[in-house]
């Protein structure tokens, strides 16, 4: 097993060149602390400088890494770490089907493999609290939790069944610069699981008082909370193997790292 | 001492069993039911309901219900989201018996966004299932339950946000009908009351976003039987015979609104009250909490069309809590009668009353040029003024109203005739030798049409073919 993850290691090292330049269409994200829709511990939590791609990964970029890793094929996968769903819009082990366009986001992959898809391009998953802090911008403002549209643009996306068939890019872009954080498709984070949600929604208000007591009052904050509960649960409802229709990913890059 | 000690232990668990309910008793004895074969359960949507269980042995049920988030119809023109439990709101009804094993598969379709379980009443345990149920979209997620307590239960999607899944349509009904099954009925039907916030107003076309402001305010822009405007009504409306004993199981998803389920014209026989064991006899109108639900059965013995409403008034008939039940079959006279007579009510007692029009008396724009023609408008003002209460035939209503055929009174003196019609009538009269103390009103219409209704009076019914003219009216007026 060692030497497999090592040899995967090297596979990606030499292939790593032969990719995108690992910077190309991702944007500075400026750190700052803040407090999440739904926290863990704290209130407040801290974002240190990242950076993060623009857009979500496209049909055509995992066709791409499925070239080169072969292990990520759907006949080579093991099904420890991916479903039986897993890249089930796909024909073949390298071609998706002919009603896919390569620009749509790609879906149907499992935690697993969006974590390797960005080790291999030298990036990882966002943390929860990382990718709902650059999430919280609309289009001018960075922190738009406040504003009534924002609200329910998000919450029209999250209620209007199938629009996965959606292109890359064709949400605005947020006042960072990203495009396609809502209204596109949900996106895996690194920690998706470390928020607790039970199956018992009404149980996990007893566990979190923070959701609450940070949000008594019937106000927009409010209102905002049901935007981020509904995130926090299509987290919660997932297992690192599963693999959904409407789930894709994107990856972040830390700052130091890329200094080396 | 030792041999007290078991006494004490008996007494002991005496006094615990004589402290239990009956309930534990029969939860207990619920819960030891043996279960025999299997049974894929019979789903049905709105607003059916499945075969009763009838006598069969308590059984291994397996039930497959699909999520689906779909668009459809909340009234015309208003489209709305819906999230549903097998594709109808409220979802799917279930029907057991106790002591059933329910294996219970839920699947949310790979097309939703969001993900879902269930919370049924009907379960003892944690949740009602809603833990072991959460499932994402694209998967499925099975578990068990034992149905221990027979009566009627909500079900709905307890998922974050809650209210918002409520709202948006997830709930429904299971039954768990007692050994031997619910007495039988003729017809039963499955209804669920729901609310509804949208972003527009009540009406207000295109598709149309869950408003959770609204929502949280408990103003809701709908309230709404079986998930739309009309799921009850017209064709959709649920039918039955006279003489037949129809049973509604009634439930109630709100979110928030709590429901007084009445039917207009008729009594509820028998009512399980909050859908349990009480029976309650005599009902005209059940309250419905928010997640709860009443059995109400009823023998239907008169034809005709019967609303079903929420009586919190507004709600039906602004908002939609509207439905119809049409019966039909022989009338029923003794029972009711249908409308026997108009009359024009007097508060104020005898004297000459105006008719609430105006005071103006519009002269008719086409004076009648000949007999002919005066006999054509006299008679259409007759069936407009006086038909009601002397007839068609001029036979009038004995002890009511005095006839106009071959009256005495009415032919014996035209001016009095005319002065009855201009200015009103009242106290005793004696026409054709019967006496009658009542009240006409002053007819507001124009010298023409007095003259021409007289005219035709006159010339109708073996009276005695007087002609009025409208100088002979306007002579009258003028004393």
């Amino acid at each position: 097993m060692k030497t497999k993850v090592f040899s995967l290691f090297i596979v990606c090292l030499v292939v790593q060149p032969l990719m995108f330049g690992q910077t190309k269409d991702m944007v500075l994200i400026e750190g700052s602390r803040y407090i999440p829709l739904y926290g863990r511990d704290s209130t407040v939590v801290e974002v240190k400088d990242f950076k993060m791609d623009i857009y979500p990964v496209s049909t055509e970029d995992y066709k791409q890494f499925l070239k080169d890793n072969p292990k990520w094929r759907t006949s080579k996968v093991v099904s420890l770490f991916a479903d039986k769903s897993y890249l089930t819009n796909w024909k073949t082990d390298l071609e998706p089907n002919d009603s896919i366009h390569p620009n749509t986001p790609v879906n149907y992959v499992s935690w697993f493999a969006a974590k390797a898809y960005c080790d291999c391009q030298n990036k990882r998953l966002p943390t929860i609290d990382e990718w709902e802090y650059v999430a919280m911008a609309d289009e001018t403002t960075k922190d738009a939790r406040v504003k009534p549209s924002y609200n329910a643009q998000i919450l029209a996306w999250y209620e209007a069944p199938r629009t996965k068939e959606n292109r890359i890019g064709e949400t605005p872009k947020n006042a960072w610069g990203v495009y396609d954080l809502h209204g596109l498709v949900w996106e895996w984070t690194l920690d998706f699981n470390s928020v607790l949600i039970t199956g018992e929604s009404r149980k996990d208000v007893d566990k979190d008082s923070n959701l609450f007591c940070g949000s008594a009052a019937v106000n927009a904050t409010d209102l905002m909370n049901y935007a981020a509960f509904m995130r926090y649960a299509i987290r919660g409802s997932l297992k690192a193997k599963y693999s959904m229709k409407n789930l894709g990913f994107r990856c972040v890059q830390d700052i130091k790292k890329e200094n080396k | 001492m030792k041999t007290l000690q078991p006494i004490v232990l008996f007494l002991a668990l005496l006094i615990l069993s004589c402290g239990d309910s009956e309930k534990q008793e029969q939860q207990t004895a619920t819960a030891e039911i043996p279960v025999r074969r299997e049974m894929i359960a019979e789903l049905t949507a709105p607003p059916n309901v499945p075969t009763p269980v009838g006598r069969r042995k308590a059984k291994k049920l397996i039930v497959n219900m699909e999520i689906l988030e779909e668009e459809g119809e909340l009234t015309d023109g208003v489209k709305y989201v819906y999230w549903t439990f097998g594709g109808s709101v409220p979802g799917s009804f279930i029907r057991t018996r106790v002591g059933d094993e329910v294996e219970f598969t839920l699947s949310n379709h790979p097309d939703n966004k969001l993900p879902h379980n269930i919370d049924l009443h009907a379960v003892t345990g944690p949740g009602g299932g809603a833990e072991s149920s959460f499932v994402a979209p694209g998967h499925e997620k099975t578990f068990s339950f034992k149905t221990l307590n027979p009566g009627l239960y909500v079900y709905h999607c307890a998922t974050a946000p809650v209210g918002m899944h409520i709202a948006n349509g997830m709930y429904g009904l299971i039954l768990v009908e007692p050994e031997g099954g619910l007495p039988q009925v003729d017809k039963e039907y499955y209804i669920m009351q729901g609310d509804f916030y949208t972003k527009g107003k009540n009406g207000e076309r295109g598709l149309q976003p869950f408003d959770m402001q609204k929502a949280v305010d408990e103003n809701a822009d709908y309230v709404v039987f079986n998930g739309s405007v009309g799921a009850l009504t017209g064709d959709n409306a649920i039918t039955a015979k006279v003489g037949e004993t129809i049973r509604l199981y009634v439930g109630n998803g709100g979110p928030n609104l709590v429901s007084s389920f009445h039917v207009i014209g008729e009594i509820f026989d028998k009512v399980h009250v909050e859908g349990g064991d009480l029976i309650n006899e005599n009902v005209q109108t059940t309250l419905i909490p928010a997640g709860g639900a009443a059995i109400v059965e009823f023998r239907v013995d008169v034809p005709g069309t019967f609303i079903l409403v929420d009586h919190s008034i507004f709600r039906a008939f602004n908002k939609g809590a509207l439905g119809m039940l049409k019966v039909e079959g022989e009338k029923e006279k003794k029972i009711y009668s249908g409308e026997i007579r108009e009359g024009i009510y007097l508060p104020e007692g005898p004297g000459i009353q105006n008719m609430p029009t105006t005071n103006e008396i519009v002269e008719s724009e086409i004076p009648a040029k000949s007999f002919e023609e005066q006999m054509e408008f006299g008679k259409q003002i007759y069936m407009q003024n006086c038909f009601a209460c002397h007839q068609n035939e001029g036979q009038g209503i004995p002890n009511a109203f005095p006839p106009l055929a071959k009256s005495d009174y009415l032919n014996a003196n035209v001016d009095r005739a005319i002065g009855v019609v201009v200015n009103g009538l009242s106290g005793e009269i004696t026409v054709n030798g019967n006496k009658y103390n009542s009240v006409m009103t002053k007819q507001m219409i124009s010298s023409d049409d007095v003259a021409n209704v007289l005219t035709y009076v006159y010339n109708s019914w073996g009276n005695s073919k007087k002609v009025v003219t409208k100088k002979m009216v306007d002579d009258v007026k003028k004393k």
